[in-house]
C-alpha cells in the first residue's frame, strides 16, 4: 500500500482517515493555565502505524487522552471515522469510544478476579455484542494472540507479557478502527517487549490501524511513521 | 441490564471475604428485626393464646339486676336452663352453679365433731354438666353424673382446697364429710378449674341433693363453655333460650372481642423492636455505604477501564448501585434467615408456638436491599463521576 501511495499519489485514492485533527488545543484552566497541547494538526489513514514519541511531560499523554476519546480539546476539530466528536454528548463518545478504540495499556489494566477469557468479552459488554456472541470472539482473539491455552487462567498467574497480550485481545475482540497503544512495553523486559512489537507488526500486516505512544526509540522504530512531540506540538 | 447484573454480580463474589464483613451489619441489623418481632409477635400470641382458651369461650347467664321498674324480683334462671342452651349450635358444655346457704352448718371430716374440727367452707350445687363447663381436671375420683342429681344421692366433689383443709386426698376409700349432722360420700376432688375459682374452696352437691337438703329454688348463674369463635354469637342466644319471653331480664358476660387485648401487648412490644431493629440497620446500612466508598476508591483503575471499553457514567453508577443492593439483600435474607431461627430456637426452648408474619419473613431480605441501595447511592455517584483519565492514571 505504501508503495502505491509513492508511486502514484495523485491518481490512487487515499485510505480513507481514521483519525483526523486540525488546530487542536488543550489547555488545563490554571492558575497557571497549561497548554498541554497546541495546533496540532494530525492525520491517521486506516491501516496507518504511527508511533508519537516524546519525553515524558511533552503533552504526549494528553494526546493519547485526546485520540481516545477520554478528555475533549479545548479548541480545533477531532473527527473519528468521519464522525465530529466535539457536538457529541458523554453518553454518545462512551459508546464511540467502546466501538472505534481499543486500549492497550502500559498497566494493562486487566480485571484480577476474572478469567483471562472474561476479562478479553468484558470489552464487548458496553458495545453491545450479544451474550452469545462475546465468549466465542474472545476465544478467536485470544488464539490470535497465542494464548488459546490460557483462557480459564486468573491474570496473576500469567506473566507479563501474556497479561500484556491478553490485553491486546481485548482491545482487537470489539474489532476498533484504532488501536491505541500506551507504552505497551514499558512494563516489560526485552524478550516480551520484542514479542509484542512482532504482535503489533503482524496486526499491522493484518490491516490494523496502530497508534503506539512511546517515550522509547527502540518501539517507535517499528512503526511505518514516526512522530515527535515536543512541548505539545507534532514535529515530522 | 443482565450484564449489569452480570459484572455487579462478579463484582461483588470477587472480594468473599469483605462481603461477609460488608454483610455483617445488615445480617445483624435484619436478624435484630425479624428475631424481635418475631420474638415479640410469638410472646404476644402466647398471651392472648392462654386469654383465648381461658376467656374467649366462656359465657355466664345470671339473673339481672332488680331494674325497680314494676317492683318485681329479679328473673329466676330455670332448672332446665342448661337443657335449653345444649341444643344450641356452638355450645360445648352447659352447667348451673349455685351457691348454698347453710346456715350455720360447719363442714367436718368426722362426725360429732361439728363446731370443734368444722370448717366454715362454701357449700355448692352444681349440674351434672358444671365440671365439663367450666374445664374442670380431677385429681382423683369422679364427677357426680345426672343419676346422682335424679336421685338426690349424698354425695359430694371437693374443690382443691377444700380437700386440703378437710385432709381427705383419695376417694376409694369413700371417705365421708359431714355437712352439719348430714353425712355426704366424696366421690371426687378436683385438681383446676377455670373461671369460678371460688369451686376450688367449695364442697359441691348435684342440684338435686341440694334442692332436698337446702330448698334450692333456682340456679345462681349458668356455666356455658362455647366452641372457639363462639361466645359472641352464643351470648346473643342464650337469654333467648331460656327466658323467650323476657330475655332482657338476664344478664350475660361474655369475652371481649377478640384482639382487643392483643393488639395492645403486640403494639407495646413491638414499638421498642422495632425503634431496636431500625438502629442496627442504620448501623448496617452505614457499614455498606462506607465499604462501597473504599471500593470506588480502590478499584478506581477498573473504573477507568470500563470507561475505555465504552462504559457511559450510568454504566458505572449502575454496577456499583447494584452490587451494593446485592450486599444488602444477601444481608437481609441472612439475617432473616437467623433471625428466623433465632424466633424458632426461643419458642421451642420455652415451649412456645412460633409466630412469624409472612410480610415480615418476605420483606425483610427486601428491606436489606432498600438499604443496599440507600447506602450505595452516594458511593455509586461518587464512582460515576471520576473522569476516565483520572481514573486511568490513579491504578
Amino acid at each position: 500500500m505504501s508503495t502505491a501511495l509513492e508511486m502514484s499519489p495523485v491518481a490512487v485514492a487515499l485510505p480513507a482517515p481514521v483519525v483526523e485533527m486540525i488546530g487542536v488545543r488543550r489547555v488545563f484552566p490554571g492558575p497557571p493555565e497549561v497548554e498541554a497541547i497546541r495546533d496540532v494538526d494530525l492525520v491517521i489513514r486506516q491501516g496507518e502505524y504511527l508511533s508519537i514519541v516524546g519525553p515524558s511531560g511533552s503533552g504526549k499523554s494528553t494526546l493519547l487522552h485526546l485520540l481516545g476519546l477520554l478528555d475533549n480539546p479545548s479548541s480545533g476539530i477531532y473527527r473519528l471515522d468521519g464522525v465530529d466528536t466535539m457536538s457529541l454528548k458523554e453518553r454518545r463518545r462512551a459508546v464511540l469510544r467502546g466501538e472505534r478504540i481499543g486500549f492497550v495499556f502500559q498497566s494493562f489494566h486487566l480485571l484480577a478476579h476474572r478469567t483471562v477469557l472474561e476479562n478479553v468479552a468484558l470489552s464487548m459488554v458496553y458495545v453491545g455484542v450479544p451474550r452469545r456472541e462475546r465468549m466465542a470472539r474472545a476465544r478467536v482473539a485470544l488464539e490470535r494472540v497465542g494464548l488459546s491455552h490460557r483462557m480459564d487462567f486468573g491474570p496473576t498467574t500469567l506473566s507479563g507479557g501474556e497479561r500484556q497480550r491478553v490485553a491486546i485481545a481485548r482491545a482487537l475482540v470489539a474489532e476498533p478502527s484504532l488501536l491505541l497503544a500506551d507504552e505497551p512495553t514499558g512494563n516489560l523486559d526485552s524478550v516480551n517487549a520484542e514479542a509484542i512489537l512482532e504482535l503489533f507488526d503482524e496486526l499491522h500486516a493484518g490491516g490494523m490501524t496502530l497508534a503506539v505512544i512511546t517515550h522509547d526509540d527502540h518501539v517507535s522504530e517499528r512503526a511505518q511513521r514516526r512522530v515527535r512531540i515536543v512541548d505539545g506540538t507534532l514535529q515530522w | 441490564m443482565r450484564d449489569v447484573l452480570d459484572e455487579a454480580l462478579a463484582g461483588v463474589a470477587a472480594r468473599p471475604t469483605r462481603l461477609i464483613l460488608t454483610t455483617l451489619g445488615t445480617v445483624l441489623g435484619v436478624a435484630a428485626l425479624v428475631g424481635t418481632v418475631g420474638l415479640g409477635q410469638t410472646a404476644a400470641g402466647q398471651i392472648s393464646q392462654k386469654f383465648d382458651l381461658a376467656q374467649a369461650t366462656r359465657v355466664v347467664v345470671e339473673p339481672g339486676d332488680k331494674n325497680g321498674q314494676e317492683g318485681e324480683a329479679a328473673a329466676e334462671l330455670p332448672w332446665d336452663a342448661p337443657d335449653r342452651l345444649d341444643h344450641l349450635n356452638g355450645v360445648d358444655a352447659v352447667g348451673t352453679v349455685s351457691t348454698l346457704d347453710v346456715g350455720s352448718d360447719l363442714v367436718s371430716s368426722v362426725a360429732g365433731l361439728n363446731g370443734g374440727e368444722g370448717k366454715a367452707l362454701t357449700v355448692m350445687a352444681g349440674s351434672a354438666g358444671l365440671f365439663d363447663a367450666i374445664r374442670a381436671v380431677l385429681k382423683t375420683g369422679k364427677f357426680f353424673d345426672a343419676g346422682h342429681d335424679q336421685r338426690g344421692d349424698k354425695v359430694v366433689v371437693l374443690g382443691k382446697h377444700a380437700a386440703e383443709r378437710l385432709g381427705i386426698n383419695r376417694v376409694d376409700s369413700q371417705p365421708a364429710v359431714f355437712i352439719g349432722d348430714e353425712a355426704y360420700t366424696v366421690i371426687g376432688i378436683l385438681d383446676s378449674v377455670s373461671g369460678r375459682a371460688e369451686l376450688n374452696d367449695a364442697v359441691i352437691m348435684p342440684n338435686g341433693t341440694a334442692k332436698a337438703a337446702y330448698k334450692l329454688k333456682a340456679p345462681d348463674a349458668i356455666e356455658i363453655r362455647t366452641s372457639v369463635g363462639a361466645a359472641q354469637l352464643i351470648a346473643g342466644q342464650a337469654p333467648k333460650a331460656i327466658a323467650p319471653n323476657d330475655p332482657s331480664t338476664l344478664k350475660v358476660d361474655s369475652p371481649p372481642k377478640q384482639g382487643a387485648v392483643r393488639k395492645g401487648v403486640e403494639g407495646d412490644l413491638n414499638a421498642l423492636f422495632l425503634l431496636l431493629g431500625a438502629v442496627a440497620l442504620l448501623v448496617g446500612g452505614l457499614g455498606i455505604a462506607n465499604v462501597t466508598l473504599l471500593s470506588v476508591l480502590e478499584r478506581i483503575g477498573e473504573i477507568g477501564l470500563r470507561r475505555a471499553l465504552g462504559a457511559a457514567r450510568r454504566h458505572i453508577a449502575a454496577q456499583f448501585l447494584v452490587e451494593s443492593v446485592i450486599v444488602g439483600l444477601l444481608g437481609g435474607l441472612l439475617g432473616t434467615a437467623v433471625g428466623v431461627l433465632l424466633t424458632v430456637g426461643v419458642s421451642f426452648a420455652k415451649d412456645w408456638t412460633p409466630i412469624l408474619d409472612n410480610k415480615l419473613a418476605f420483606g425483610s431480605p427486601l428491606l436489606g436491599a432498600v438499604i443496599g441501595l440507600i447506602a450505595g447511592t452516594y458511593p455509586a455517584w461518587k464512582a460515576s463521576a471520576i473522569q476516565p483519565i483520572t481514573a486511568l492514571r490513579g491504578a
